[in-house]
C-alpha cells in the first residue's frame, strides 16, 4: 500500500487545470454537433432528414421564409451522418460540444436568437449553495454511455471535486437531480420519488439527448421522450454522450459560473 | 442463415434434438421470435454452437397457432431467459418452463397483443399499473430482506438486487432487471439498415464497436457483400480499442471496491487515456460513428497511434505488475464470487467471465470474422472462477490486444475502407462479434422492401447477469460489490 502511495506521487498531477486556465480540455478531435448553414441548403433536397434517425431534421412543411429545415440540437446524437449525405454543406462536421442550455428553446437552430433565457435562477442558485453543488445521478433507461463519462469525471484527469461538485447518494442530499436515459415506463416511479425525496430549492439537469427528448430510443412501447412532461428541467444537455467537459461545462453553467455560449442552436458569437 | 446448418424442427422432437446436442458436447447460444408474415404465426429460432470452425446450427420451429412449445431450459438453462422473453415480447408459451415468471416486462405492464408482433403499433406504450412482484419465498428466524435500487449510489445503472442475509451472510440473492428496458429490437422494425447501425451502436453504449460490428456484418452476410481489405483489418483496430478502454475501466473499477485507491485512480487515469486516443482517432470517446455496412465510413488516420499505444502499454504494464504484487488487493479477490465451470457452462456465461472458470471460448478466435483469422490471437485461460481470475483473464486480454493492435497499424493494407452493400429482400443475416463482455450476436431479417422486420440481439451481459447470482448465493455482504465489480455486467446490454 505505502508503495502505491510512493509511486502515485512521483507521477505528478495529472489534473486538468481547465477550465479555469486555457488547459487542455481532454476533448481534442471529439466531434460535437453539427452546424447548420441553411444558405447552402438546396431546394428539394431531403437528404439530411432522411438520414437523421431520431429526427433532429424536419423538411420544413410550411411554405414559409427563411430556413427551409427544422433542426432541432435537442434530439441530435451526433452521428454526423447529415454531414457525410448533405451535396451542399449545409451541415458541417464541427467540435461544438458543450451544449448546456437554460431554455430548450434554444437548442432549436433559429435565424435570430433570442435571448435573456432564466438569468434569475443562475443568481438564487449561487446566493443559496455558494460555490457547491450536490448531485444524485438516476439513470432512466440509457444506453450506459453517459454513464461511461460521468464516472469519467472522477477521475484525474477531470478530478470534478477541486470544482466543489460532488456526486451524492442520498436524495435527501441532494442539490441537483441529473437524470440520462428516455425515461422507460419501469423507471419513471423511481425517478419521480427520488425527485420528491429531495429538499427544496432543487434543480434538474437534463443530460444527454435520450434525457433531453428520448433520442433514438423515443416513444415505442417502452420509452417516454426524455423528461418531457415529467419533470421541470433547468439545464438541457444534448450530447450522444455528453463528454466530460460538456458536462462540467453544464454544472458550471447551472452554477452561474460558466456563461451559456448556445443561443438558437448556435454558439453564441 | 449465413454460418449456420439451418433444419426446421417439429415441435415434439425440440426436446430429443436439445438433449442430443448437449451430449454432443454442444451449447445452446440463443433462442428468438420473429414474424415472418404480419398476422402469421410466429418462428422460433435456436441457436446452438457445434464447436470451434464449426457451423452454428440453427433450428426453426413453428407452432401451430395456441400451441405451445416444450421447455428447454430444464436441459439447457440458460435458455431460460429466452423462452420468458419469447413468451412476454412474442407471446409464445413453453410448457413446463421452471421459472414461469415475468421478467422482461415487469409485474403489471399489459399489451394489447406481443410487442414484437408486426401488429402492435409501434409507438404504442405498454399499459402499467405498478403491481405486487413476485419474489422468492424465503423465510425462517434472523432472516433479513434488503432491497437495493432500482436508484443506486453514485453513478451507477438501474437495477434492483434483493438481499436475503442473516447478519454477513447472504442467504439468497435475486436481481430485478430490466427495469431499463427499452424496446430497442423493435425500434429497428422498419428502419432502412443504414440507419440501423446508428441504433446498435446506442444499445450499449460501452460496447458501441462490438454491436455496430455484429449488426454490419449480419448485414453484410444477408446481402452477401464483401468489405474491402483495409476495413476489415481497421475494424480489428477498432474492436481491440474498445476492448482495451473497458477492460481497463473494470480494473479501476474493482481497485474501488477492495478500497485500493491511487490503484482506483490509476485504472481511472488509463481509462481516460485510452478514450483520448479513441477521441483523436475517430472523432468519438465511445469509438461511434465510424462502422457502417459496406465497411467504414471513413478511413482513419492512424499517425502517431502505434507509439501513443506503446507508452500507454507501458505504464499499464507497470500498474498491472503493481496489482499482482498487492496482498491487500488479492485478499479481497482470491477465492471471492467463484463461478464454477460447471455452473458457467448451464447458466451460459460469457467472455471474460466463462475464460475465468477454464472455459476455452473465443468467437475471435473460434468463428473468426473481420481481419482475426489472419492474426494470431492467444486466448487468455484460468481455471479458479474467481474474482482474481476475471482480473487475470483481462489483464492478460488488455496485453493480447496490444499486441493485436501493433500487429494491425504494422500491417495495415492500403486501399479503400467502404463499399455499397445492397440490401437484398426478404434476406437474413447472423452477425457476431465478441466485445469486451463476450460473445454478441445479431440476427437480422429483411422484409420484401429490404427495410429491417427483426432484429435480435443478443447481448453478453444478458447471458453473464444469468449466471451471476449462482456466485452470490451463500457468499458474504462485504464481498459483494468486489464480486459485481469483477463481472463487468452492463444492465443496457442486458435490458436493451
Amino acid at each position: 500500500m505505502p508503495l502505491w502511495t510512493f509511486f502515485g506521487l512521483t507521477r505528478g498531477t495529472a489534473t486538468t487545470a481547465w477550465p479555469a486556465s486555457g488547459a487542455d480540455n481532454g476533448q481534442t478531435g471529439v466531434l460535437g454537433m453539427p452546424r447548420h448553414y441553411p444558405d447552402r441548403c438546396q431546394d428539394d433536397c431531403d437528404a439530411c432528414a432522411a438520414a437523421c434517425l431520431p429526427g433532429a431534421i424536419r423538411v420544413h412543411t410550411e411554405a414559409s421564409a427563411g430556413a427551409r429545415l427544422d433542426v432541432d440540437y435537442g434530439r441530435c446524437v451526433a452521428c454526423q451522418l447529415c454531414t457525410e449525405v448533405c451535396p451542399a454543406g449545409a451541415f458541417a462536421p464541427s467540435t461544438d460540444w458543450a451544449f448546456g442550455v437554460r431554455a430548450r428553446t434554444d437548442l432549436v437552430w433559429a435565424a435570430a436568437t433570442q435571448t435573456a433565457p432564466a438569468r434569475a435562477l443562475s443568481g438564487m442558485i449561487r446566493s443559496t449553495f455558494g460555490r457547491s453543488l450536490h448531485v444524485r445521478h438516476v439513470d432512466s433507461g440509457s444506453c450506459n454511455g453517459c454513464e461511461s463519462e460521468l464516472q469519467a469525471l472522477n477521475n484525474p484527469f477531470y478530478n470534478l471535486h477541486r470544482l466543489g461538485i460532488f456526486f451524492t447518494p442520498s436524495p435527501r442530499f441532494a442539490d441537483l437531480l441529473l437524470v440520462t436515459g428516455p425515461v422507460t415506463y419501469a423507471m419513471r416511479a423511481a425517478l419521480v420519488e427520488t425527485y420528491q425525496a429531495m429538499p427544496e430549492p432543487r434543480w434538474v439537469m437534463a443530460s444527454g439527448t435520450c434525457a433531453v427528448s428520448g433520442g433514438v430510443a423515443e416513444g415505442g412501447y417502452a420509452c417516454a421522450a426524455g423528461l418531457e412532461g415529467i419533470l421541470p428541467v433547468d439545464v438541457y444537455l444534448p450530447g450522444c454522450p455528453p463528454n466530460p467537459a460538456a458536462l462540467i461545462e453544464a454544472l458550471l453553467l447551472l452554477l452561474g459560473r460558466a456563461p451559456q455560449r448556445i443561443e438558437g442552436g448556435r454558439l453564441a458569437d | 442463415m449465413n454460418g449456420t446448418e439451418a433444419r426446421t424442427i417439429a415441435a415434439p422432437d425440440l426436446l430429443e434434438m436439445c438433449a442430443a446436442h448437449m451430449r454432443a458436447g454442444g451449447r445452446m447460444q440463443m433462442a428468438y421470435v420473429w414474424f415472418p408474415q404480419a398476422g402469421a404465426t410466429p418462428e422460433i429460432r435456436y441457436l446452438a454452437s457445434q464447436g470451434a470452425n464449426q457451423p452454428f446450427a440453427l433450428w426453426c420451429c413453428r407452432p401451430q397457432p395456441g400451441e405451445a412449445l416444450p421447455s428447454l431450459a430444464k436441459i439447457s438453462p440458460l435458455l431460460g431467459w429466452y423462452e420468458r422473453e419469447i413468451t412476454e415480447l412474442g407471446g409464445v408459451h413453453f410448457d413446463g418452463h421452471p421459472e414461469p415468471f415475468p421478467l422482461v416486462l415487469h409485474e403489471g405492464a399489459r399489451s394489447t397483443l406481443p410487442p414484437l408482433d408486426p401488429r402492435y403499433p409501434a409507438d404504442q406504450p405498454v399499459e402499467f399499473e405498478a403491481a405486487p412482484w413476485r419474489i422468492p419465498e424465503l423465510g425462517g428466524k434472523d432472516v433479513q430482506l434488503l432491497p437495493f435500487g432500482p436508484v443506486r449510489a453514485d453513478v451507477l445503472e438501474s437495477a434492483q438486487f434483493l438481499f436475503f442475509y442473516i447478519g454477513e451472510g447472504i442467504i439468497h440473492y435475486y436481481p430485478r432487471l430490466f427495469f431499463k428496458h427499452r424496446g430497442m429490437e423493435r425500434r429497428f422494425q422498419g428502419l432502412c439498415p443504414k440507419l440501423g447501425t446508428v441504433l446498435a451502436e446506442r444499445v450499449s453504449g460501452v460496447g458501441s464497436v462490438a454491436h455496430a460490428l455484429a449488426y454490419c456484418q449480419a448485414l453484410e452476410a444477408a446481402a452477401s457483400c464483401q468489405i474491402p481489405e483495409r476495413a476489415r483489418w481497421l475494424r480489428v483496430l477498432l474492436a481491440e480499442l474498445e476492448r482495451l478502454y473497458n477492460h481497463l475501466h473494470y480494473l479501476g473499477y474493482l481497485c474501488h471496491t477492495t478500497t485500493l485507491k491511487v490503484g482506483e485512480a490509476e485504472g481511472r487515469l488509463l481509462e481516460e487515456r485510452a478514450k483520448q486516443l479513441n477521441a483523436k482517432l475517430t472523432g468519438s470517446r465511445l469509438l461511434r460513428g465510424i462502422i457502417e455496412p459496406g465497411g467504414l465510413r471513413r478511413d482513419l488516420d492512424s499517425a502517431g497511434l502505434s507509439d501513443a499505444l506503446e507508452a500507454l502499454r507501458r505504464e499499464f504494464a507497470d500498474y498491472t505488475a503493481r496489482l499482482e504484487r498487492t496482498d491487500s488487493h488479492l485478499d479481497r479477490l482470491i477465492s471471492t464470487g467463484v463461478l464454477t465451470r460447471k455452473v458457467a457452462v448451464d447458466q451460459g456465461a460469457t467472455g471474460p467471465i466463462e475464460r475465468a472458470s477454464g472455459l476455452d471460448r473465443d468467437l475471435r478466435r473460434d468463428h473468426p470474422y473481420a481481419a482475426y483469422a489472419e492474426l494470431p490471437m492467444t486466448v487468455a485461460l484460468r481455471e479458479a472462477g474467481d474474482a482474481c481470475a476475471r482480473m487475470q483473464v483481462r489483464i492478460a486480454e488488455i496485453e493480447t490486444s496490444f499486441a493485436l493492435m501493433q500487429r494491425v497499424l504494422l500491417l495495415l493494407p492500403a486501399g479503400p475502407v467502404r463499399t455499397d452493400c445492397h440490401p437484398i429482400a426478404a434476406s437474413e443475416g447472423l452477425g457476431w462479434s465478441e466485445s469486451p463482455r463476450g460473445s454478441l450476436y445479431y440476427a437480422v431479417h429483411l422484409d420484401q422492401n429490404g427495410k429491417l422486420a427483426r432484429v435480435k440481439i443478443k447481448s453478453p451481459s444478458f447471458s453473464n447477469w444469468r449466471a451471476f447470482p449462482f456466485t452470490v448465493h451463500d457468499s458474504n455482504m462485504m464481498d459483494y460489490a468486489i464480486n459485481e465489480a469483477s463481472f463487468g455486467l452492463t444492465t443496457a446490454g442486458c435490458d436493451r
